[in-house]
Protein backbone atom coordinates (compact mmCIF):
# COMPACT_ATOMS: atom_id res chain seq x y z
CA UNK A 1 0.00 0.00 0.00
CA UNK A 2 2.84 2.47 1.31
CA UNK A 3 4.79 0.65 -1.78
CA UNK A 4 6.58 4.33 -2.17
CA UNK A 5 8.44 5.04 0.72
CA UNK A 6 10.22 1.73 2.11
CA UNK A 7 12.30 1.44 -1.44
CA UNK A 8 13.37 4.77 -1.42
CA UNK A 9 14.47 5.83 2.01
CA UNK A 10 17.44 3.39 1.70
CA UNK A 11 18.98 5.64 -0.74
CA UNK A 12 19.39 8.79 1.31
CA UNK A 13 22.83 9.35 2.75
CA UNK A 14 23.86 11.03 5.97
CA UNK A 15 24.98 13.87 3.50
CA UNK A 16 21.92 14.49 2.39
CA UNK A 17 20.51 14.65 5.50
CA UNK A 18 23.07 17.09 6.65
CA UNK A 19 21.60 19.39 3.18
CA UNK A 20 18.17 18.95 4.25
CA UNK A 21 18.56 20.40 7.01
CA UNK A 22 17.97 23.72 6.98
CA UNK A 23 18.30 24.93 10.59
CA UNK A 24 20.87 26.44 11.61
CA UNK A 25 20.41 28.82 8.55
CA UNK A 26 23.76 29.86 8.42
CA UNK A 27 25.59 26.18 7.48
CA UNK A 28 26.48 25.87 3.92
CA UNK A 29 26.58 22.50 2.41
CA UNK A 30 29.19 20.37 1.16
CA UNK A 31 29.08 21.99 -2.52
CA UNK A 32 31.90 23.93 -4.21
CA UNK A 33 30.71 27.59 -4.55
CA UNK A 34 30.43 28.98 -8.02
CA UNK A 35 29.15 32.37 -9.02
CA UNK A 36 27.50 30.66 -12.34
CA UNK A 37 25.19 28.78 -10.22
CA UNK A 38 23.92 30.41 -7.18
CA UNK A 39 23.46 28.61 -4.21
CA UNK A 40 19.47 28.35 -3.98
CA UNK A 41 20.03 26.00 -7.36
CA UNK A 42 20.96 23.81 -5.53
CA UNK A 43 19.20 23.76 -2.12
CA UNK A 44 16.25 21.64 -1.17
CA UNK A 45 12.37 23.06 -1.35
CA UNK A 46 11.49 23.56 2.49
CA UNK A 47 8.05 25.24 3.50
CA UNK A 48 9.78 27.30 6.60
CA UNK A 49 6.59 28.20 7.44
CA UNK A 50 4.24 28.73 10.33
CA UNK A 51 1.31 26.81 11.09
CA UNK A 52 -1.65 26.42 13.50
CA UNK A 53 -4.49 24.76 14.85
CA UNK A 54 -6.93 25.88 17.27
CA UNK A 55 -9.85 23.49 18.90
CA UNK A 56 -13.60 25.43 19.87
CA UNK A 57 -16.81 23.71 20.33
CA UNK A 58 -18.04 22.33 17.33
CA UNK A 59 -15.04 22.24 15.36
CA UNK A 60 -11.58 23.69 14.93
CA UNK A 61 -9.71 26.54 13.04
CA UNK A 62 -6.48 25.88 10.92
CA UNK A 63 -4.20 28.36 9.41
CA UNK A 64 -0.95 28.86 7.60
CA UNK A 65 1.12 31.33 5.92
CA UNK A 66 2.13 31.00 2.34
CA UNK A 67 5.85 30.83 1.57
CA UNK A 68 8.00 28.25 0.17
CA UNK A 69 11.52 29.31 0.43
CA UNK A 70 14.41 27.25 -1.66
CA UNK A 71 17.32 28.72 0.71
CA UNK A 72 16.86 32.53 -0.16
CA UNK A 73 14.42 32.58 -2.88
CA UNK A 74 10.80 32.08 -2.14
CA UNK A 75 9.80 29.41 -4.46
CA UNK A 76 6.26 30.04 -4.13
CA UNK A 77 4.65 32.82 -2.73
CA UNK A 78 1.43 31.76 -2.46
CA UNK A 79 1.34 28.05 -1.26
CA UNK A 80 -1.62 26.13 0.28
CA UNK A 81 0.06 24.49 3.37
CA UNK A 82 -3.45 23.70 4.41
CA UNK A 83 -3.58 20.08 2.82
CA UNK A 84 -7.10 18.59 2.51
CA UNK A 85 -6.38 14.87 3.33
CA UNK A 86 -10.52 13.95 3.86
CA UNK A 87 -13.61 16.05 3.51
CA UNK A 88 -13.51 16.97 7.07
CA UNK A 89 -9.91 16.18 8.37
CA UNK A 90 -7.16 18.39 7.18
CA UNK A 91 -3.37 18.55 7.84
CA UNK A 92 -0.89 21.71 7.87
CA UNK A 93 2.66 21.04 6.31
CA UNK A 94 5.79 22.29 7.30
CA UNK A 95 9.23 20.88 7.13
CA UNK A 96 10.49 19.39 3.63
CA UNK A 97 8.03 20.54 0.78
CA UNK A 98 8.46 17.03 -1.40
CA UNK A 99 8.34 15.47 2.13
CA UNK A 100 5.39 16.93 3.16
CA UNK A 101 3.17 16.23 0.00
CA UNK A 102 4.91 12.63 -0.68
CA UNK A 103 3.34 11.71 3.25
CA UNK A 104 0.29 13.72 2.56
CA UNK A 105 -0.47 12.28 -0.68
CA UNK A 106 0.02 8.59 0.76
CA UNK A 107 -1.87 9.26 3.53
CA UNK A 108 -4.59 10.49 1.70
CA UNK A 109 -4.81 7.15 -0.31
CA UNK A 110 -4.70 5.43 2.74
CA UNK A 111 -7.67 7.34 4.73
CA UNK A 112 -9.75 7.09 1.59
CA UNK A 113 -9.36 3.32 0.89
CA UNK A 114 -9.57 2.87 4.84
CA UNK A 115 -12.91 5.10 4.69
CA UNK A 116 -14.33 3.25 1.59
CA UNK A 117 -13.64 -0.31 3.69
CA UNK A 118 -15.55 0.96 6.71
CA UNK A 119 -18.64 2.47 5.04
CA UNK A 120 -18.20 5.58 6.90
CA UNK A 121 -15.99 8.67 7.96
CA UNK A 122 -12.86 8.30 9.24
CA UNK A 123 -12.05 9.58 12.61
CA UNK A 124 -8.87 12.50 12.88
CA UNK A 125 -6.89 10.14 15.48
CA UNK A 126 -6.94 7.45 12.70
CA UNK A 127 -5.46 10.26 10.27
CA UNK A 128 -3.16 11.66 13.03
CA UNK A 129 -1.66 8.11 13.50
CA UNK A 130 -1.07 7.12 9.58
CA UNK A 131 0.46 10.81 9.54
CA UNK A 132 2.55 9.25 12.79
CA UNK A 133 3.57 5.73 11.35
CA UNK A 134 5.07 7.07 8.73
CA UNK A 135 6.30 9.85 10.23
CA UNK A 136 8.05 7.75 13.01
CA UNK A 137 9.17 4.59 10.99
CA UNK A 138 11.34 6.90 8.10
CA UNK A 139 12.18 9.33 11.31
CA UNK A 140 16.11 9.30 9.60
CA UNK A 141 14.90 9.97 6.13
CA UNK A 142 12.33 12.37 6.24
CA UNK A 143 11.95 15.99 7.88
CA UNK A 144 7.81 17.03 8.36
CA UNK A 145 6.22 18.75 10.91
CA UNK A 146 2.97 18.06 10.52
CA UNK A 147 -0.72 19.47 12.26
CA UNK A 148 -3.27 17.32 11.95
CA UNK A 149 -7.12 18.84 12.36
CA UNK A 150 -10.35 17.85 11.73
CA UNK A 151 -14.03 16.95 12.99
CA UNK A 152 -15.34 13.65 13.42
CA UNK A 153 -19.16 13.10 14.65
CA UNK A 154 -17.47 10.98 17.18
CA UNK A 155 -15.27 13.34 19.67
CA UNK A 156 -15.92 16.85 17.98
CA UNK A 157 -13.04 19.27 17.00
CA UNK A 158 -9.61 17.91 17.33
CA UNK A 159 -5.93 18.99 17.32
CA UNK A 160 -3.37 16.25 16.90
CA UNK A 161 0.44 17.36 16.72
CA UNK A 162 2.93 15.32 14.58
CA UNK A 163 6.23 16.59 15.47
CA UNK A 164 9.97 15.97 13.33
CA UNK A 165 10.73 12.17 14.75
CA UNK A 166 7.10 10.80 14.81
CA UNK A 167 5.74 11.90 18.39
CA UNK A 168 2.12 12.48 18.11
CA UNK A 169 -0.48 14.31 21.22
CA UNK A 170 -3.64 15.90 21.32
CA UNK A 171 -3.67 19.71 22.17
CA UNK A 172 -6.53 21.92 22.23
CA UNK A 173 -3.63 24.45 20.34
CA UNK A 174 -0.57 23.46 18.24
CA UNK A 175 1.71 25.74 16.41
CA UNK A 176 4.45 24.70 14.05
CA UNK A 177 7.38 25.51 11.32
CA UNK A 178 10.38 27.60 11.88
CA UNK A 179 8.19 30.70 12.99
CA UNK A 180 6.08 28.95 15.66
CA UNK A 181 9.32 29.61 17.99
CA UNK A 182 8.00 33.45 17.44
CA UNK A 183 4.61 33.04 18.96
CA UNK A 184 4.78 30.43 21.65
CA UNK A 185 4.29 33.69 24.36
CA UNK A 186 1.81 34.76 22.19
CA UNK A 187 -0.21 31.76 22.24
CA UNK A 188 0.30 30.83 25.66
CA UNK A 189 -0.61 34.07 27.01
CA UNK A 190 -3.79 34.84 24.57
CA UNK A 191 -5.25 31.42 24.43
CA UNK A 192 -8.75 30.31 26.56
CA UNK A 193 -10.38 27.48 26.57
CA UNK A 194 -14.12 28.03 25.65
CA UNK A 195 -13.32 30.30 22.62
CA UNK A 196 -15.93 30.93 19.98
CA UNK A 197 -15.36 30.36 16.39
CA UNK A 198 -14.84 33.76 15.59
CA UNK A 199 -12.44 34.26 18.35
CA UNK A 200 -10.40 31.35 17.03
CA UNK A 201 -9.99 32.74 13.85
CA UNK A 202 -9.26 36.24 15.10
CA UNK A 203 -6.30 34.83 17.29
CA UNK A 204 -5.19 32.06 14.78
CA UNK A 205 -4.70 35.26 12.52
CA UNK A 206 -3.09 37.58 14.67
CA UNK A 207 -0.65 34.97 15.68
CA UNK A 208 0.09 34.02 12.16
CA UNK A 209 0.69 37.53 11.60
CA UNK A 210 3.12 38.42 14.57
CA UNK A 211 5.07 35.52 13.47
CA UNK A 212 5.19 36.93 9.79
CA UNK A 213 6.55 39.67 10.97
CA UNK A 214 9.20 37.85 13.20
CA UNK A 215 10.08 34.72 10.53
CA UNK A 216 12.08 35.35 7.68
CA UNK A 217 11.17 31.73 6.41
CA UNK A 218 7.48 33.14 6.60
CA UNK A 219 5.62 35.47 5.31
CA UNK A 220 2.68 36.10 2.01
CA UNK A 221 -1.05 35.55 3.00
CA UNK A 222 -2.42 34.30 5.76
CA UNK A 223 -4.76 31.16 4.71
CA UNK A 224 -7.35 30.31 7.50
CA UNK A 225 -9.88 27.09 7.19
CA UNK A 226 -12.50 26.40 9.42
CA UNK A 227 -13.00 22.67 9.78
CA UNK A 228 -17.12 21.75 11.22
CA UNK A 229 -19.95 19.38 11.06
CA UNK A 230 -20.94 22.21 8.28
CA UNK A 231 -18.36 21.43 6.92
CA UNK A 232 -14.70 23.50 5.60
CA UNK A 233 -14.98 27.57 4.92
CA UNK A 234 -11.64 28.44 3.32
CA UNK A 235 -10.21 32.20 3.70
CA UNK A 236 -7.14 34.19 2.93
CA UNK A 237 -5.96 37.20 4.48
CA UNK A 238 -3.91 39.26 2.30
CA UNK A 239 -0.90 41.35 3.07
CA UNK A 240 -2.12 44.71 3.39
CA UNK A 241 -5.34 43.35 5.53
CA UNK A 242 -3.09 41.43 8.01
CA UNK A 243 -3.57 42.86 11.50
CA UNK A 244 -1.33 45.29 12.43
CA UNK A 245 0.13 45.45 15.75
CA UNK A 246 3.73 47.79 15.80
CA UNK A 247 3.24 51.69 14.65
CA UNK A 248 7.43 50.93 14.36
CA UNK B 1 18.73 13.19 13.59
CA UNK B 2 18.88 14.40 17.00
CA UNK B 3 22.20 15.91 16.56
CA UNK B 4 23.79 18.44 19.85
CA UNK B 5 25.66 21.44 18.04
CA UNK B 6 27.60 23.80 19.84
CA UNK B 7 25.88 27.51 20.12
CA UNK B 8 28.74 30.17 19.07
CA UNK B 9 28.13 33.57 19.40
CA UNK B 10 28.64 35.66 16.11
CA UNK B 11 31.04 38.90 16.25
CA UNK B 12 28.56 40.40 13.52
CA UNK B 13 30.25 40.76 10.05
CA UNK B 14 30.49 37.85 7.60
CA UNK B 15 31.35 34.62 9.29
CA UNK B 16 34.56 32.51 7.21
CA UNK B 17 33.92 29.85 9.36
CA UNK B 18 32.95 27.53 6.71
CA UNK B 19 35.13 28.95 4.48
CA UNK B 20 37.93 27.68 6.68
CA UNK B 21 36.37 24.31 7.31
CA UNK B 22 35.41 23.72 3.36
CA UNK B 23 39.20 24.10 2.63
CA UNK B 24 40.40 21.75 5.28
CA UNK B 25 37.94 19.37 4.04
CA UNK B 26 39.22 20.26 -0.11
CA UNK B 27 42.62 19.31 1.31
CA UNK B 28 41.59 16.54 2.86
CA UNK B 29 39.71 14.53 -0.03
CA UNK B 30 42.39 15.95 -2.23
CA UNK B 31 45.40 14.14 -0.21
CA UNK B 32 42.99 10.60 -0.71
CA UNK B 33 43.29 11.08 -3.91
CA UNK B 34 39.68 12.24 -4.44
CA UNK B 35 38.13 15.46 -6.37
CA UNK B 36 35.62 17.53 -4.25
CA UNK B 37 31.82 16.95 -5.41
CA UNK B 38 31.52 19.36 -8.38
CA UNK B 39 28.77 21.89 -8.78
CA UNK B 40 25.89 20.58 -10.21
CA UNK B 41 24.69 22.75 -13.49
CA UNK B 42 21.22 24.22 -13.63
CA UNK B 43 22.33 26.72 -16.64
CA UNK B 44 18.70 27.50 -18.42
CA UNK B 45 16.04 29.73 -18.39
CA UNK B 46 12.24 27.93 -18.44
CA UNK B 47 9.38 29.35 -17.70
CA UNK B 48 5.43 28.62 -18.45
CA UNK B 49 2.54 31.09 -18.08
CA UNK B 50 -1.79 30.16 -18.07
CA UNK B 51 -3.31 32.45 -20.09
CA UNK B 52 -6.94 32.72 -21.66
CA UNK B 53 -6.93 29.67 -24.23
CA UNK B 54 -4.23 27.82 -22.78
CA UNK B 55 -0.46 27.60 -21.40
CA UNK B 56 2.35 29.22 -22.75
CA UNK B 57 5.99 27.30 -22.71
CA UNK B 58 9.38 28.98 -22.65
CA UNK B 59 12.90 27.92 -22.85
CA UNK B 60 16.43 29.06 -24.09
CA UNK B 61 18.33 27.09 -25.99
CA UNK B 62 21.72 26.55 -24.19
CA UNK B 63 23.35 23.27 -22.71
CA UNK B 64 26.75 23.78 -20.90
CA UNK B 65 29.46 21.15 -19.65
CA UNK B 66 30.82 23.21 -16.95
CA UNK B 67 31.94 26.77 -18.12
CA UNK B 68 31.59 25.19 -22.30
CA UNK B 69 28.38 25.72 -24.12
CA UNK B 70 27.76 22.31 -25.61
CA UNK B 71 25.22 22.59 -27.71
CA UNK B 72 24.04 26.20 -28.91
CA UNK B 73 20.40 25.13 -30.07
CA UNK B 74 19.36 22.31 -27.89
CA UNK B 75 15.36 21.06 -27.22
CA UNK B 76 14.41 21.85 -23.60
CA UNK B 77 10.56 21.62 -24.33
CA UNK B 78 10.03 17.93 -24.53
CA UNK B 79 6.83 16.10 -25.50
CA UNK B 80 4.95 14.32 -22.81
CA UNK B 81 1.05 13.53 -24.27
CA UNK B 82 -0.64 15.98 -27.58
CA UNK B 83 -1.70 17.93 -25.05
CA UNK B 84 0.98 18.12 -22.18
CA UNK B 85 4.45 19.32 -23.09
CA UNK B 86 7.34 19.65 -20.20
CA UNK B 87 10.65 21.92 -20.42
CA UNK B 88 13.52 20.82 -18.36
CA UNK B 89 16.12 22.45 -16.47
CA UNK B 90 19.35 20.85 -14.27
CA UNK B 91 21.31 17.53 -15.76
CA UNK B 92 19.94 17.04 -19.42
CA UNK B 93 20.26 13.52 -19.09
CA UNK B 94 18.06 13.17 -16.25
CA UNK B 95 15.32 15.41 -17.75
CA UNK B 96 15.56 13.81 -20.99
CA UNK B 97 14.93 10.09 -19.88
CA UNK B 98 12.47 11.32 -16.96
CA UNK B 99 10.16 13.13 -19.56
CA UNK B 100 10.90 9.63 -22.06
CA UNK B 101 9.56 7.59 -19.20
CA UNK B 102 6.27 9.42 -17.68
CA UNK B 103 5.40 10.30 -21.67
CA UNK B 104 5.44 6.70 -22.43
CA UNK B 105 4.04 5.28 -19.29
CA UNK B 106 1.11 8.56 -19.72
CA UNK B 107 0.63 6.68 -23.32
CA UNK B 108 -0.20 3.28 -21.98
CA UNK B 109 -2.27 4.78 -19.10
CA UNK B 110 -3.97 6.94 -21.60
CA UNK B 111 -4.89 3.57 -23.99
CA UNK B 112 -6.10 2.10 -20.77
CA UNK B 113 -8.35 4.09 -19.76
CA UNK B 114 -9.70 5.59 -23.37
CA UNK B 115 -9.69 9.56 -22.20
CA UNK B 116 -7.04 11.72 -23.46
CA UNK B 117 -4.41 12.22 -20.21
CA UNK B 118 -4.75 14.58 -17.63
CA UNK B 119 -1.61 17.04 -16.65
CA UNK B 120 -2.41 15.94 -13.39
CA UNK B 121 -1.69 12.62 -14.12
CA UNK B 122 2.02 13.52 -15.21
CA UNK B 123 2.40 15.55 -12.33
CA UNK B 124 1.70 12.94 -10.04
CA UNK B 125 3.74 10.45 -12.02
CA UNK B 126 6.94 13.18 -12.02
CA UNK B 127 6.60 13.96 -8.50
CA UNK B 128 6.29 10.25 -7.32
CA UNK B 129 9.32 9.18 -9.25
CA UNK B 130 11.58 12.56 -8.20
CA UNK B 131 10.95 11.60 -4.94
CA UNK B 132 11.83 7.87 -5.33
CA UNK B 133 14.88 9.35 -5.93
CA UNK B 134 15.33 11.40 -3.18
CA UNK B 135 16.67 14.67 -5.53
CA UNK B 136 19.65 12.67 -6.81
CA UNK B 137 17.80 13.08 -10.37
CA UNK B 138 18.36 16.33 -11.08
CA UNK B 139 15.33 17.56 -12.81
CA UNK B 140 13.43 20.61 -12.54
CA UNK B 141 10.58 20.55 -14.64
CA UNK B 142 7.67 23.00 -15.79
CA UNK B 143 5.16 21.07 -16.77
CA UNK B 144 1.98 22.54 -18.72
CA UNK B 145 -1.04 21.80 -21.01
CA UNK B 146 -4.60 21.74 -21.51
CA UNK B 147 -7.26 18.83 -20.36
CA UNK B 148 -10.78 18.72 -19.91
CA UNK B 149 -10.35 20.52 -16.51
CA UNK B 150 -9.09 23.54 -18.49
CA UNK B 151 -5.25 24.92 -18.48
CA UNK B 152 -2.73 23.71 -16.10
CA UNK B 153 0.69 24.81 -14.85
CA UNK B 154 3.14 22.74 -12.58
CA UNK B 155 6.38 23.26 -11.47
CA UNK B 156 7.99 20.30 -10.17
CA UNK B 157 11.74 20.18 -8.01
CA UNK B 158 14.18 17.79 -8.59
CA UNK B 159 13.13 16.30 -4.37
CA UNK B 160 9.62 15.58 -5.60
CA UNK B 161 8.08 18.51 -4.81
CA UNK B 162 5.36 20.65 -6.65
CA UNK B 163 3.14 24.03 -7.23
CA UNK B 164 0.38 24.54 -9.46
CA UNK B 165 0.69 28.08 -10.36
CA UNK B 166 -0.54 30.61 -13.05
CA UNK B 167 3.26 31.71 -13.93
CA UNK B 168 6.47 29.55 -13.06
CA UNK B 169 10.21 30.14 -13.75
CA UNK B 170 12.93 27.22 -13.06
CA UNK B 171 16.45 27.36 -13.71
CA UNK B 172 19.72 29.37 -12.97
CA UNK B 173 18.23 32.39 -15.14
CA UNK B 174 14.35 31.74 -13.04
CA UNK B 175 15.09 34.96 -11.10
CA UNK B 176 15.71 37.32 -14.10
CA UNK B 177 12.76 35.92 -15.84
CA UNK B 178 10.45 35.68 -12.76
CA UNK B 179 11.48 39.26 -12.53
CA UNK B 180 9.79 40.16 -15.77
CA UNK B 181 6.36 37.82 -14.98
CA UNK B 182 6.32 39.62 -11.48
CA UNK B 183 6.23 42.96 -13.26
CA UNK B 184 3.85 42.38 -16.20
CA UNK B 185 1.59 39.10 -15.55
CA UNK B 186 -2.28 39.64 -15.65
CA UNK B 187 -4.86 36.83 -15.24
CA UNK B 188 -6.46 35.98 -18.86
CA UNK B 189 -4.09 37.24 -21.15
CA UNK B 190 -4.43 37.25 -24.99
CA UNK B 191 -2.11 34.81 -27.35
CA UNK B 192 -0.19 37.09 -28.31
CA UNK B 193 0.51 38.78 -25.01
CA UNK B 194 1.45 35.70 -23.40
CA UNK B 195 3.46 34.96 -25.98
CA UNK B 196 5.78 38.18 -25.73
CA UNK B 197 5.51 37.44 -22.07
CA UNK B 198 6.93 34.28 -22.16
CA UNK B 199 9.38 35.34 -24.85
CA UNK B 200 10.67 38.29 -22.92
CA UNK B 201 11.07 36.31 -19.60
CA UNK B 202 13.46 34.45 -21.23
CA UNK B 203 15.06 36.65 -22.70
CA UNK B 204 15.59 38.26 -19.78
CA UNK B 205 17.08 35.07 -18.57
CA UNK B 206 19.65 34.49 -21.47
CA UNK B 207 21.25 38.31 -21.83
CA UNK B 208 22.00 38.50 -17.68
CA UNK B 209 22.17 35.03 -16.65
CA UNK B 210 25.44 33.36 -18.19
CA UNK B 211 24.30 29.59 -17.82
CA UNK B 212 21.22 30.60 -20.59
CA UNK B 213 21.69 31.62 -24.06
CA UNK B 214 21.34 31.32 -27.83
CA UNK B 215 17.63 31.13 -28.81
CA UNK B 216 13.97 31.14 -27.47
CA UNK B 217 11.71 28.01 -27.76
CA UNK B 218 8.03 28.72 -27.46
CA UNK B 219 5.54 25.81 -27.09
CA UNK B 220 1.64 26.66 -27.23
CA UNK B 221 -0.75 24.81 -26.22
CA UNK B 222 -4.38 25.21 -26.24
CA UNK B 223 -7.60 22.88 -26.32
CA UNK B 224 -7.09 20.68 -29.64
CA UNK B 225 -4.17 22.46 -31.33
CA UNK B 226 -0.28 22.98 -30.25
CA UNK B 227 1.95 25.86 -31.74
CA UNK B 228 5.77 24.10 -31.24
CA UNK B 229 7.38 27.02 -32.01
CA UNK B 230 11.32 26.18 -32.63
CA UNK B 231 12.82 28.74 -32.98
CA UNK B 232 10.44 31.64 -32.04
CA UNK B 233 13.04 34.40 -31.88
CA UNK B 234 16.95 33.98 -32.78
CA UNK B 235 17.99 36.50 -29.91
CA UNK B 236 22.14 35.80 -30.42
CA UNK B 237 22.81 35.82 -33.67
CA UNK B 238 26.12 34.18 -35.11
CA UNK B 239 27.97 36.77 -37.07
CA UNK B 240 29.44 36.78 -40.36
CA UNK B 241 32.84 36.08 -41.09
CA UNK B 242 35.55 38.69 -42.78
CA UNK B 243 36.67 36.49 -45.04
CA UNK B 244 33.08 34.43 -46.50
CA UNK B 245 31.73 38.39 -47.63
CA UNK B 246 34.38 37.27 -50.69
CA UNK B 247 31.94 34.24 -51.95
CA UNK B 248 35.39 31.66 -50.39
CA UNK B 249 34.53 30.26 -47.67
CA UNK B 250 38.51 30.26 -46.10
CA UNK B 251 38.97 29.69 -42.16
CA UNK B 252 40.91 32.23 -40.42
CA UNK B 253 42.77 33.44 -43.69
CA UNK B 254 43.92 36.91 -42.45
CA UNK B 255 44.80 37.98 -45.70
CA UNK B 256 44.11 41.44 -47.06
CA UNK B 257 44.22 43.38 -50.27
CA UNK B 258 47.26 45.66 -51.04
CA UNK B 259 46.15 49.04 -49.37
CA UNK B 260 44.39 47.87 -46.81
CA UNK B 261 47.20 48.95 -44.43
CA UNK B 262 48.36 52.65 -45.71
CA UNK B 263 52.02 52.87 -46.11
CA UNK B 264 53.68 55.82 -44.75
CA UNK B 265 57.43 55.62 -45.32
CA UNK B 266 59.38 52.70 -47.10
CA UNK B 267 63.05 52.75 -46.68
CA UNK B 268 65.43 49.57 -48.41
CA UNK B 269 68.52 48.80 -46.82
CA UNK B 270 70.62 46.00 -49.28
CA UNK B 271 72.62 43.70 -46.97
CA UNK B 272 75.60 42.57 -49.40
CA UNK B 273 76.25 39.11 -47.80
CA UNK B 274 79.41 36.80 -48.90
CA UNK B 275 78.45 33.03 -49.38
CA UNK B 276 81.62 31.40 -47.07
CA UNK B 277 80.19 27.98 -47.10
CA UNK B 278 77.64 26.10 -49.07
CA UNK B 279 76.67 21.91 -48.42
CA UNK B 280 73.95 20.52 -49.14
CA UNK B 281 71.82 18.11 -47.20
CA UNK B 282 69.54 15.58 -48.87
CA UNK B 283 65.93 14.90 -47.02
CA UNK B 284 65.04 11.41 -46.35
CA UNK B 285 61.86 11.43 -48.53
CA UNK B 286 61.58 7.35 -48.78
Amino acid sequence: MCGLLPGVLQLRSSFKMAAALQFPANVSTLNTYNDLYPDWTQREVSTGTTIMAVEFEGGVVIGADSRTTTGAYIANRVTDKLTPIHERIFCCRSGSAADTQAIADAVTYQLGFHSIELDEAPLVQTAASLFREMCYRYREELMAGIIVAGWDPRRGGQVYTVPVGGMMTRQPVSVGGSGSSYIYGYVDSNYRAGMSKEECLKFTAEALALAMERDGSSGGVVRLAVISEQGVERQAILGNQLPKFSTV
Amino acid sequence: MATVSVCQYHRGGFSFENCKRNALLEADINKLGFSSPAARKTGTTICGVVYKDGVVLGADTRATEGMVVADKNCSKIHYISPNVYCCGAGTAADTEMTTQIISSNLELHSLSTGRLPRVATANRMLKQMLFRYQGYIGAALVLGGVDSTGPQLYSIYPHGSTDKLPYVTMGSGSLAAMAVFEDRYRPNMEEEEAKRLVRDAIAAGIFNDLGSGSNIDLCVITKGKVDYLRPHDVANKKGVREDKINGRPETGNYRYKHGTTGVLTKAVTPLNLEVVEESVQTMDTS
